[in-house]
């Protein structure tokens, strides 16, 4: 079995509102960052796995995912692993 | 008439619906906790009270939705069983995909807690066949209670009559104006495809006792009392 340090950054999804993210961007320009834009917040997880190989850790995660550590509906995730 | 109140940690309206049913409807109910897996015997409605189940942790009723109760709550809703979720109960339904959507934060960013009033939108419901007011008043207590669907599942669930409740006027006219949160169409509650689950993001337990000024919400018990006793 090898071991994999996982990140998984998850983002609302194109198209739902970021309110949070707006209230940060426009309190932003208040304070004269004029040129941000664009601002998403979202959430960051990390944790570590163990499996054979890299394919069947992903797969494992993917499935987390989609049954808990995100909802499809709204939210869009991007896995990372990387051999530990 | 018998309902079950599930009780997740950190659950704080059970007691509320509890009193509700038992009291002020005058029905059998009783507490059952989330590790359970086995439900009480004769029960005729679960009820998946407010609160703030696991903290809101990851997202509001992710966590309580894979509680092991939750598996026995599912079987009970498929074999036509009577769930109502209310608040973080609303929440525990859609994550568990018993009713369609999720509810996002308010576009406020703010938690609101105030009276609004609801326009009953379908009467043939079993959770509002004996509601006799058009619009009804009923408190909301909410951080996320902005209801959010894929187009096609809003448009399913406005052709088939499933949005039960919907922000309105004191007077039923629903507008943005009168929309505290963000949710789509100004849905405050919906049924399920069989219509025996019922998601509300507003307190109907908290307005059953005439004592408190108002018991609008006790008619949403009254309506499952009477379905249950006409069956």
């Amino acid at each position: 079995m090898k071991r994999y340090s996982v990140k998984i950054y998850i983002t609302l999804r194109e198209g739902i509102l970021d309110v949070q993210g707006k209230t940060v961007e426009h309190a932003l320009h208040s304070i004269s960052f004029d040129t941000l834009s664009d601002l998403k917040i979202g959430k960051f997880i990390r944790l570590n796995v163990e499996a054979e190989n890299i394919d069947n850790a992903r797969k494992l995660i993917d499935d987390a995912c989609k049954q808990l550590i995100a909802n499809p509906i709204i939210e869009d995730y991007q896995i990372d692993l990387e051999e530990i | 008439m018998k309902f079950g109140i599930i009780q997740f940690p950190g659950s704080n309206c059970d007691h509320d619906a509890f009193y509700a049913t038992k009291f002020n409807l005058g029905a059998e109910s009783e507490y059952i906790w989330h590790k359970e897996t086995v439900l009480p015997n004769n029960l005729d409605c679960i009820i998946l009270p407010g609160g703030f189940s696991y903290g809101d942790y990851l997202r509001t009723g992710s966590i309580a939705s894979i509680s092991p109760v939750m598996r026995a709550v599912k079987e009970f809703a498929d074999k036509g069983g009577y769930v109502i979720g209310i608040c973080n109960g609303f929440q525990i339904l859609t994550e568990s995909g018993l009713l369609p959507g999720v509810l996002l934060r308010n576009t406020s960013l703010k938690f609101i807690c105030k009276d609004i009033y609801l326009k009953v939108e379908n009467k043939t419901t079993s959770f509002t066949s004996a509601i006799t007011k058009d619009v009804l008043r009923i408190p909301i207590a909410h951080n996320e209670g902005n209801y959010f669907a894929q187009n096609e599942t809003i448009k399913e669930l406005e052709d088939t009559g499933r949005i039960v409740f919907r922000y309105s006027s004191p007077e039923g006219i629903v507008s943005t104006e009168y929309n505290p949160n963000g949710a789509i169409n100004n849905i405050a509650g919906i049924v399920n495809e069989k219509g025996n689950v019922l998601g509300m993001m507003p307190h109907p337990e908290r307005y059953s006792d005439e004592m408190l000024g108002c018991n609008d919400g006790l008619m949403v018990f009254e309506s499952l009392l009477a379905t249950i006793n006409n069956k």
